[in-house]
């Protein structure tokens, strides 16, 4: 199960002179389901792309359970794709869309029935056979784009954004499908989007991307507790970035101050020097709102409330001047906790769930490699 | 209150499509359909009684042949037209927009000039003595000039020359609609170039060719000018029937049959390609 399935050393891709992908590396491992995550233009489509063989390295190599597959032809791959607008031909019934790939390998007639109709009634659309894809929902498309897929039994399956396409309750409905349908074949799955929540909930393993280069390779926990940097710890999830100032640096601990509270620190795994600052990050839901009469924590008022449903969003101002983000469950004990606007408060955290940072711009990756590999 | 604004103005474009289809298209339409069921006659042209004559003449094996010959002859040129323009078109697809732009001006630029004096033109490039002899002969590729001119094969230039933009603008529009992505989607499930091309692209762009093959087939039966000045005066097409019935023989009924035979040709290819729209679905619900 743990061995790398695809390989991909040193692979650059520019379009144009620019840049997209730049001497990018990464293993793949067999039974994974891995995400690419990225804003848009990161290079995440190009990378599943040069997978897929769409789009060749301009240097690097591409390997497949040790086969370098770096120039082979899409045909010749033993890995299939869904496309983001799921790409079914619309000239073909369901069954003809999903029946094409046996057909290219020349499968006999009866397999290829029996194939196909068992890969229908796996994304329950069995009686939809004999329907063209206009007459199907966007998630029945969706679906068959995915049998179309599977149903050659690839090593790997790509997917391009599949779900973007899709209202938010069926996206949440074939999330679950999706991770099943791995579980139930077994098949590694490279599933590529933007959306943080998606690729948290769904992978094993998260690939965080930008400009062309891996920010952070980690499981989702790691990605959103332990943030190699800046970028993947704003672009997943919400974040407050205080700064701290190092008091004292000793072999295990430091003494930081943030925002004028002294706190005792595990050591960080970057270098940190006395008198410089670091970047402590807090998530919303860290975050504890206290009382004003209490006697701990830093003193604010809220400027901004946000019912979500299961959580109360809100936005606090410290005195001096500091936003805070919070983000409090709501508790069963006090069905009308909420807040006023204006409303004085002190805010805390957990000791202990700072996240620390060094100060960026400038070289951010070897720190970042750093920690994901120490992760 | 939109609504108050927007009925008015609906009805009166309507009005004016269906006053215009019904004065200027069905009206003439159905005096053809008259003249071809009436009696030959030399004083008015036309006269009583009404009789299927005209129809029976048809089959003459005299026109016959000049129907087959002529249906041969826009057979060719519709083949040359799908296979210059088939390519073209789907090579213009794949270029960038600006010199997409550019191609189909130039391809149009040509319709700015009378098609008969670019016939005229083509007489000239093709005659004895004409540009194309007299290069080649200039530069001592040939000894005597090549019979070119007066042939059918002159007639088919002509007639590709002429139609060629009608094959490749119907083909450009289903290229340009060709979604990269099934093209890719096919190659993925392990379709070569040619399985691809057969089971994905041509398919595909199916209504485009039935569009251009509607467009080039039966105007090509039609350009009688192109047969007169290129083949020299002899009946090639169906065109040059239907000129000289009207013009030199004075059958009216005859050449009123022989148009209606055109025109039902012509619907019979629009419900071909009907039909072929609708195996398509309304697809592209992207």
């Amino acid at each position: 199960m743990k061995e790398a399935l695809l390989c991909l050393k040193n692979v650059s891709k520019a379009f144009d002179g620019k840049t997209v992908l730049d001497s990018l590396d990464l293993d793949i491992l067999d039974g994974e389901f891995i995400t690419l995550l990225g804003p848009s233009g990161c290079g995440k489509t190009t990378l599943l792309r040069l997978m897929a063989g769409f789009e060749l390295p301009d240097t690097g190599s591409v390997t497949l359970s040790g086969h370098d597959i770096t120039h082979a032809a899409p045909e010749h791959r033993p890995l299939n794709t869904v496309f983001q607008n799921y790409a079914l031909f619309p000239h073909m019934s369901v069954y003809d869309n999903v029946g094409y790939g046996l057909k290219m390998e020349k499968r006999p007639k009866d397999e290829i029935r029996q194939r196909v109709s068992d890969v229908l009634a796996m994304v329950q659309l069995q009686d939809f056979a004999r329907r063209k894809p206009h007459q199907l929902s966007g998630g029945q498309q969706q679906r068959v784009a995915i049998a179309r897929a599977v149903v050659k039994r690839p090593q790997l399956l790509l997917l391009d954004e599949p779900l973007s396409a899709l209202d938010y309750k069926l996206r949440r409905t074939m999330q679950v499908e999706l991770k099943r349908l791995q579980r139930e074949l077994g098949i590694t799955f490279v599933f590529v989007t933007h959306d943080q929540e998606e690729a948290l909930s769904m992978s094993d393993r998260v690939v965080v991307l930008k400009d062309g280069e891996i920010q952070q390779l980690g499981t989702p926990r790691e990605i959103y507790e332990r943030p190699a940097n800046l970028f993947t710890a704003r672009f997943v999830g919400e974040t407050n970035l205080f700064p701290g100032y190092l008091a004292a640096v000793n072999d295990r601990a430091i003494t930081l101050d943030i925002l004028g509270l002294r706190r005792t620190l595990q050591k960080p795994a970057f270098t940190v020097r006395e008198g410089e600052q670091v970047n402590v990050l807090l998530r919303p839901e860290d975050i504890r709102v206290l009382a004003p009469e209490d006697d701990h924590g830093l003193a604010g008022k809220v400027v901004e409330r946000n019912y979500k449903g299961s959580t109360l969003d809100s936005v606090i101002h410290l005195e001096d001047g500091t936003e805070v983000l919070a983000s409090e469950f709501f508790d069963e004990d006090d069905p009308t906790f909420d807040y006023r606007l204006g409303e004085p408060v002190r805010v805390s955290w957990v000791d202990g769930w700072e996240w620390l940072l060094p100060v960026e711009p400038e070289p951010v990756n070897e720190e970042a490699e750093g920690l994901a590999a120490d992760a | 209150m939109h609504r108050v604004l927007q009925q008015p103005f609906k009805t009166a474009v309507l009005v004016l499509v269906w006053g215009w289809l019904l004065l200027l298209v069905l009206t003439p339409n159905l005096l053809v359909v008259g003249a071809s069921v009436m009696t030959r006659d030399p004083g008015t042209f036309l006269s009583l009684p009404l009789n299927l004559d005209s129809y029976r003449q048809l089959f003459d094996p005299l026109y016959l042949d000049v129907f087959l010959n002529s249906l041969y002859m826009a057979a060719v040129t519709t083949i040359f037209c799908l296979l210059i323009g088939y390519p073209f078109a789907w090579a213009l697809s794949g270029l960038g927009k600006q010199r997409q732009t550019l191609l189909i001006f130039l391809m149009i630029v040509p319709f700015w000039t009378n098609s008969l004096v670019r016939t005229y033109a083509l007489k000239l490039l093709l005659a004895t003595n004409g540009l194309i002899n007299n290069a080649l002969m200039g530069m001592g590729l040939i000894d005597e000039p090549l019979k070119m001119l007066y042939t059918e094969g002159a007639v088919i230039v002509g007639l590709v020359y002429l139609l060629l933009p009608f094959m490749i603008l119907p083909l450009y529009s289903v290229f340009d609609d060709l979604r990269q992505e099934l093209l890719m989607a096919s190659h993925d499930l392990g379709a070569g170039k040619l399985s691809t091309f057969l089971h994905v692209t041509i398919p595909l762009t199916l209504p485009g060719v039935l569009a251009g093959v509607m467009l080039v087939l039966l105007p090509a039966m039609g350009l009688f000018f192109v047969a007169d000045i290129l083949g020299g005066s002899r009946n090639l097409l169906v065109g040059n029937v239907i000129k000289n019935q009207f013009l030199d023989a004075r059958d009216w009924p005859f050449g009123a049959a022989a148009s209606i035979l055109l025109t039902v040709a012509m619907a019979v290819l629009l419900l071909a390609h009907r039909l072929s729209q609708r195996r398509l679905g309304e697809e592209a619900q992207t």
